[in-house]
């Protein structure tokens, strides 16, 4: 097998250059997919015949509460790869997830609280989905406090990823809580069995957002994980043709 | 218009969860971009020295 597009992914200018050019190809799909989504989903969608225009936070929740979760296993998988492989640049994009999955970790928690009180008379309940969703977000918390703890960048890459690797263990219980436990939180709606369960004109525009912010996310890593490269690279000679 | 504002009686919520995640979108684009300029400029600054004190 070839392995030269592995050490490839593992070079900084490689990976600073390539960062460069993906970036305006995730960014300007995502703008047009979360228009296009905001248009359908605000304008387009009927209201629900229980929840009326209230379901329509579902399109900026849901986005918010995937991304958060993808981001996590994002930075948990580079994280491993970072520790098992030694490969700096992977602790590099670790590291460039943690703040923007807590900013959609939040979002899906506010907008979650706003959606509860309208819908189940409370804006918070100790519910095993919302209590899962916010030891997330102070997984998040750590695993930032933890890197901005520790001076030496090896020690924090190592130590950071330690943690991140372990708070994986939150992810299934996210994504399962509402069929282990009795939970107040609606099971996945989108499939059931196969099917959509929504009406197209509906889920339509809620695709389009998950779509949309999935690539906004990968637009965003791309231009911190460009900066995260330039910041561990003290000396490289290639440097020079990169901040010209 | 304004029928489409009132959200059925939902908007005080419905509104501020799309400001919330509007902010988020924004806020993170921000956030980025400041890091990589500054992070250029650092690695530029670097540069400026190296070839001053080289000289």
């Amino acid at each position: 097998m070839d392995w030269t597009w592995f050490h490839k992914f593992g070079s900084p200018p490689h990976v600073y250059r390539l960062a460069g050019v993906l970036t305006p190809w995730f960014a300007w799909p995502a703008v047009a997919a979360i228009l296009a989504g905001l248009y359908g989903g605000l304008v387009l969608a009927p209201p629900d015949y229980q929840q009326g225009d209230g379901f329509r936070i579902i399109y900026v929740h849901a986005p918010s509460a995937w991304l958060s979760v993808m981001i996590y296993a994002t930075m948990a998988a580079a994280a491993f790869v970072g520790l098992v492989w030694r490969m700096k640049v992977a602790h590099a994009v670790a590291a460039s997830c943690a703040g923007i999955g807590a900013w959609f970790t939040a979002v899906s928690l506010v907008t979650g609280m706003l959606w509860g009180k309208p819908m189940w008379g409370t804006y918070w309940v100790w519910d095993p989905r919302l209590t899962a969703q916010l030891i997330l977000l102070l997984l998040f918390f750590g695993y930032m406090a933890l890197r901005a703890g520790i001076d030496d960048l090896g020690r924090a890459d190592r130590a950071s990823a330690v943690l991140a690797v372990v708070g994986l263990v939150n992810v299934p219980i996210i994504r399962f809580s509402v069929d282990w436990w009795n939970s107040i939180h609606q099971a996945p709606s989108v499939m059931k069995l196969g099917r959509p369960t929504m009406p197209m004109d509906m889920l339509v525009p809620l695709l389009l957002m998950l779509l949309g912010f999935t690539l906004y996310f990968a637009a965003v890593l791309m231009v911190r994980l460009r900066a995260e490269v330039l910041r561990r690279e003290r000396n490289a000679s290639w440097l020079k043709e990169a901040v010209l | 218009m304004s029928e489409f504002l009132a959200m059925g009686g939902y908007a005080q919520f419905l509104w501020p969860a799309y400001a919330l995640a509007l902010l988020a979108l924004v806020v993170n684009v921000v956030v980025a971009r400041r890091a990589l300029q500054a992070a250029r400029a650092e690695v530029a600054r670097r540069l400026a020295m190296q070839d001053g004190a080289g000289e």
